[in-house]
């Protein structure tokens, strides 16, 4: 069983990285988000703008911005930004595509005909066209609701992605469902007299839980890279607040043959970059460890 | 066969409708609009004045108006923050720099993806094998941006081999379509080589071998013919992608294609700029998944598409 190890292996160390990057993350926050501190996101000097890093002091570990912020603080609050959406927008998606891939497969008739063709209407819309409609058209009544721009750039952030983001899962928990549902063990418990909800949540959800966890899990890597592309774009998170995609795209935007201010790109690209790959590790090792089928041929 | 292409494109309009309906109520709910941006204050009496000239008073206007001129003229009216520019115009001179951009991206992909595949898969467990699965992890994980900045820090900042950004020539394209061809390329590999080896272990591959055919013929002609099923598939949603994914890559590199434009659309809340983007897009995705699933069932006799049909 050399392979079983491997992807045992896989789930853990890609589970290790990202539990040591969310607690510093984590951990680091009232630093990070304290304005007397030297880590504080926005604090901003103006005697030591793009200082390279340098490793005596902790604040200056990953040098400093073009308004001399600390860019190991920006990237730790950036990183729990960036974690956050991920998470959320994934939950969102997973409830939704569930609860319509359940409703869809198990009444079937036209409700499934009619959920089915909205899943195909959106599917004909690019994903990242549809997250940025999203976007613009909740960004006003959520702000009106939550008193709070900061907040609903937030919540704007992951709802949009969420609820763009569910079709797959709606699509694949609809398969499975259609497939359980001629099972004996369901006809039985329909023939007991067990009412709908029960069918579902005792009898369906069960069976489905390795398919969620695995779409769940590489949903979130998905997320963040969605949220990334659009804090790069400019239609994210609003500064001064930082994410990683801002901060890459700052960093880019830096890089010039004249001045390389190579931190500026170097950090916030490899933090983003080992958390996603982290995730996928996971996400993979899951599908494998969840699928048999695929023992032999995988990569 | 028949009967399935033509339920196929007699369902397009219909989807296209729905589509514009979406699009137009998210953007016409969205804050802010195109007549009331910094640069330009205007007064109240010129923005009614703006509004009328582009039938924008009220939705009912709006929608009265712009779908019949597209439906009869195929003219998605005048762009409301271009000065002086119709949708159609932006659409005539950047769809084209869009559409080259994602057809090369998608070919190098398909070329060195398959390529990759391929070889990991002869060579499983090998050095070549992990350093594929290594690049295509590393593929999958890193947001095009990134791999974009990369590229401009290699080949243009240190080795000076290619411009940085622009548009026009061969050598300004190499970049920009390598970054965008990262993902899609790592996504091609691992499919090929997934299904590489399952074709690989099936008996006609020995039989192949057994009465005498060169290696090479029997993997190219014997097994990768069937094993490019799912790579054929992937290419509808991975051309699509290259296609809308250059958002990212047309802002970094400054190439002049629709992304910037859809970007610029969106920030300016110009409404029938967005629309006609979206629904170009949306047009293009839905033929090319069409093509994908015709295209299938000429390659797999076995795919009987008429039983999809209702």
């Amino acid at each position: 069983m050399k392979t079983r190890g491997f992807h045992h292996r896989r789930i853990g160390a890609g589970g290790v990285i990202l539990l040591v990057l969310l607690g510093t993350c984590m951990v680091s926050l009232p630093w990070a988000l304290r304005p007397s501190s030297n880590f504080y996101y926005d604090r901003q000097r103006a005697n030591s703008p793009l200082i390279a890093p340098q490793e005596h002091n902790a604040w200056l570990w990953f040098g400093t911005g073009k308004l001399g912020q600390s860019l190991l603080g920006e990237c730790l609050v950036g990183g729990v930004i960036s974690l956050t959406i991920g998470l959320a927008a994934a939950a969102i998606s997973v409830v939704l595509g569930v609860g319509v891939g359940l409703v869809s497969g198990y009444r079937g008739g036209w409700i499934d005909s009619l959920l089915m063709r909205i899943v195909d209407v959106l599917y004909a819309l690019p994903y990242i066209l549809l997250v940025i409609l999203f976007k613009i058209a909740l960004e006003h009544p959520l702000g009106k609701l939550l008193q709070s721009t900061t907040a609903s750039n937030l919540v704007v952030l992951f709802l949009s992605i969420g609820l763009v983001s569910w079709l797959t899962m709606a699509r694949v928990i609809r398969g499975q469902v259609l497939s359980l549902r001629t099972l004996p063990f369901v006809e039985a418990a329909r023939a007991a007299g067990a009412p709908g909800h029960r069918i579902f949540l005792r009898h369906l959800l069960p069976n489905l839980v390795g398919p969620i966890t695995v779409y769940a899990t590489l949903m979130v890597p998905q997320a963040i890279l969605q949220e990334s592309i659009l804090s790069f774009l400019g239609i994210g998170i609003q500064k001064p607040l930082p994410t990683w995609g801002s901060l890459a795209s700052d960093g880019l935007i830096a890089l010039s043959p004249v001045a390389s201010c190579w931190w500026l790109l170097v950090f916030p690209c490899t933090l983003l970059g080992v958390t996603l790959l982290a995730l996928n590790f996971v996400g993979d090792g899951l599908r494998d460890a969840f699928d048999p089928k695929r023992e032999g041929a995988k990569i | 066969m028949t009967r399935f292409i033509a339920w196929r494109i007699a369902q397009l309009p219909l989807i296209l409708a729905v589509i514009y309906v979406i699009t137009f109520a998210l953007v016409w709910i969205a804050p802010g609009s195109p007549y009331e941006n910094n640069d330009r204050a205007l007064s109240e009496a010129a923005k009614t004045d703006l509004k009328k000239r582009f039938h924008a008073e009220s939705w009912e206007k709006f929608l009265g108006y712009y779908p019949w001129q597209i439906v009869r003229h195929g003219d998605f009216g005048p762009s409301l923050s271009y000065e002086g520019w119709s949708v159609n115009d932006i659409l005539a001179s950047a769809l084209p720099v869009s559409m080259a951009l994602g057809l090369v991206a998608i070919w190098i992909a398909l070329m060195l993806g398959s390529a990759a595949g391929v070889t990991a898969a002869l060579r499983r467990g090998g050095v070549l094998d992990l350093a594929s699965l290594a690049i295509a992890l590393v593929g999958v994980s890193l947001p095009a941006f990134v791999v974009a900045g990369l590229l401009i820090a290699i080949f243009s900042e240190w080795l000076h081999w290619f411009p940085s950004g622009g548009w026009g020539g061969i050598r300004q394209m190499v970049l920009p379509a390598l970054a965008l061809s990262s993902m899609p390329m790592a996504y091609i590999a691992r499919l090929t080589r997934v299904s590489m080896l399952d074709t690989l272990g099936n008996d006609f591959v020995r039989t192949a071998r057994a009465k005498g055919l060169p290696r090479w013929t029997v993997v190219w002609k014997h097994a990768f013919r069937n094993a490019f099923l799912p790579v054929f598939t992937y290419l509808g949603p991975a051309t699509a992608y290259t296609m809308t994914g250059s958002f990212v890559v047309e802002t970094i590199f400054n190439i002049p294609g629709l992304g910037q434009h859809f970007v610029n659309g969106v920030k300016n809340r110009d409404q029938t700029l967005i629309l006609g983007t979206v629904l170009v897009y949306a047009a293009f995705l839905l033929t090319l998944n069409l093509l994908v699933d015709i295209g299938y069932a000429l390659i797999d006799p076995r795919i009987e598409i008429a039983e999809k049909s209702p």
